[in-house]
């Protein structure tokens, strides 16, 4: 059996992918036309080409239908339960940096920390009836960083997209979304909290736990590991 | 060895059976809850404790995660006024990571009673009635109180909002803390709200959400102006006394038997007369208790019991615990929950208590010492 290694089938990650891979003196790119869904890894044995969404790249590392995956340090959180018991972080790879972070409306002169959130909360829940609600799609990381932090009264409602919209649009009252810039924030009249910093996400290759090591994909393992300059353990 | 799903349902109908002979009515909540409901009371993190699912015209579904709450909303519609039921059932508990002794679907055993009478009476039957049950097991038997705690808070030399931000917090040690360590001055304004109030000092709350930018969002101004009132209110108000923090830590850390426990509390209550309602409440609830039959010198008094995971118990709680295996949940748990009643009976409310057996445990344990 090959080594399965995941990559993200599209735009400027699996460029960036394949760039990162050809820097380390892998020839990793796609096979025939740009239409066609296979790759190759060229330069080392026994590993295959998988290419796939990053979205589902997660799910596949989880499921161990792939040995090793790139994808951003975000969505793994996000999506595995336990994460760490499921996969490793063998090297952070210095692009598709994003922060994911909570923001609250500028008009908000009174909110700087997840304190003052927490007491807005309160006081919102006592006036309008309902819980205030913060706009997100990383549901489990955002959950898990308002409970260590006690913000209490709060509900999350998915948004999917265009979510610094949703507070001018009067579906939300906060956000809590992945910016790298800031600009976008900006340009909707929201501003960061002071400790809102859930997780500062990049591309990162994974190497899943629940994967069939064999003597073969270990061979192939330790061959890429050699390349990459890795020392990172099995 | 673990015990079969049918021995575990004869199990739970032995235990209603007690229920019943004490005179409580076997009801029958339905499995699919209204998620609204749930959602409201526990917010988000019951999200990730539970299964939700969507109904087409019933809209967002939760698998029942327990009975009281179906049972506290089914007595507070029917209007009656005292009332004892029994259930047993399956409750539903969602799981990110697999922990020992938990499962995804077990059952669950319980008693309710709603008794405006005799609050200590039927505190001290609940308790006695589960000890009697779980008598052949072994178990530990830890109890608690949090009207000590909402006695101390309402006690403190504190404006209204201030002991209402700590009330508010009563379940999340941290916040607490936090909070109790800010109004006493142990640790200092953060930079950030300092140049806030700073700021307030030149410029009219009005004029600051003004110059902000354009105002977006359901808050309003005079919301976002009330709070900056409240921020200034609360920086000119005199630090909590610091002893007064000792005496909240002192109570906060008692873990005794219940005799020892009362003397601390009384010794506490000698600077804090607040305490004074909340603790002739537990010298009558304990005495009862004896009076029932339970051996007081084998219960551990613990004043932060279940701080962290029952929100809405807002007096007696209590817990069984199987000491030989540690890492197992409570094979028992319970108290009294006059919050819940008052937040799901719009407008009413009703003095209630009641606890449940995880009939699984009990059996598996009962087994172990058997063999």
């Amino acid at each position: 059996m090959n080594l399965k290694l995941g990559v993200p089938s599209k735009g400027r990650l699996m460029e960036k992918t394949f760039a990162w891979f050809g820097a380390r003196g892998l020839d990793v790119r796609r096979a025939g036309s740009d239409r066609e869904y296979a790759g190759l890894v060229g330069g080392i044995d026994g590993v295959d080409l998988v290419l796939l969404s990053a979205g589902e790249i997660p799910r596949e590392l989880n499921a161990g239908r792939i040995h090793l995956g790139v994808t951003g340090s975000d969505l793994v959180r996000e999506r595995i339960p336990a994460w760490r018991d499921r996969v490793e972080e063998l090297a952070g790879m210095g692009f598709g940096q994003a922060d994911l972070i909570v923001a609250v409306p500028k008009c908000w002169v009174d909110v700087e920390t997840l304190e003052d959130l927490d007491a807005v909360a309160a006081a919102f829940r006592a006036t309008h009836g309902y819980r205030l609600r913060i706009a997100t799609k990383y549901h489990r990381l955002v959950r898990e960083f308002l409970r260590r932090a006690g913000v209490a009264d709060y509900q999350l409602v998915d948004s999917q997209g265009a979510t610094e919209g949703t507070v001018k649009n009067l579906t939300a009252e906060a956000v809590a979304d992945i910016t790298s810039t800031g600009d976008t924030l900006r340009a909707n009249h929201l501003k960061l909290l002071s400790d809102g910093l859930i997780h500062r996400s990049q591309a990162t290759l994974f190497r899943s736990k629940s994967a069939a090591w064999t003597a073969e994909t270990r061979a192939a393992f330790d061959a890429l590991s050699d390349r990459l300059g890795e020392t990172a353990g099995r | 060895m673990q015990p079969s799903k049918d021995q575990v349902r004869a199990e739970a109908a032995r235990l209603q059976a007690i229920f019943c002979d004490a005179g409580a009515r076997a009801v029958d909540p339905d499995i699919l809850q209204p998620a609204e409901v749930l959602l409201d009371l526990y917010g988000e993190d019951i999200r990730a404790r539970a299964y939700v699912t969507a109904d087409p015209l019933k809209g967002e579904q939760m698998m029942r995660p327990d009975f009281t709450v179906p049972v506290v909303q089914m007595h507070m519609a029917s209007g009656q006024g005292a009332a004892r039921y029994t259930y047993a059932g399956e409750v539903f508990r969602r799981q990110e990571v697999a922990e020992p002794g938990r499962s995804n679907e077990y059952f669950q055993v319980g008693l309710e009673i709603f008794d405006a009478e005799d609050p200590e009476e039927a505190e001290a039957e609940v308790f006695a009635r589960f000890a009697d049950a779980l008598a052949p097991l072994g178990l530990r038997a830890a109890m608690g109180d949090f009207g000590l705690l909402t006695a101390a808070v309402g006690g403190l030399k504190a404006s209204p909002v201030r002991k209402a931000a700590l009330m508010r917090h009563a379940w999340r040690p941290h916040r607490f803390r936090a909070l109790l360590d800010r109004y006493s001055g142990r640790t200092p304004v953060p930079a950030a709200r300092a140049d806030l109030l700073k700021r307030l000092t030149r410029l009219t709350p009005v004029e600051m959400i003004t110059a902000s930018g354009p105002l977006i969002g359901l808050r309003t101004t005079d919301e976002i102006a009330g709070r900056l009132e409240r921020l200034r209110a609360d920086a000119a108000e005199a630090p909590l006394p610091t002893a007064q923090v000792t005496l909240i830590d002192d109570l906060l850390s008692i873990r005794e038997t219940p005799a020892n426990a009362l003397a601390r509390l009384r010794d506490i209550a000698v600077d804090m007369p607040a305490l004074d309602p909340a603790l002739h409440r537990l010298e009558r609830r304990l005495s009862v208790m004896r009076r029932h039959g339970v051996d007081l010198d084998a219960v551990s008094f613990e004043a932060s019991y279940g701080r962290t995971t029952m929100e809405y118990y807002d007096g007696f709680v209590f817990g069984f615990f199987a000491d030989r295996r540690p890492h197992l949940p409570p094979v028992a748990s319970g108290g009294r929950y006059d919050a819940l009643t008052r937040v799901l009976g719009q407008g009413r409310e009703m003095p209630a208590v009641g606890g449940m057996i995880r009939p699984g445990l009990a059996l598996e344990l009962a087994g172990e010492g058997a063999a």
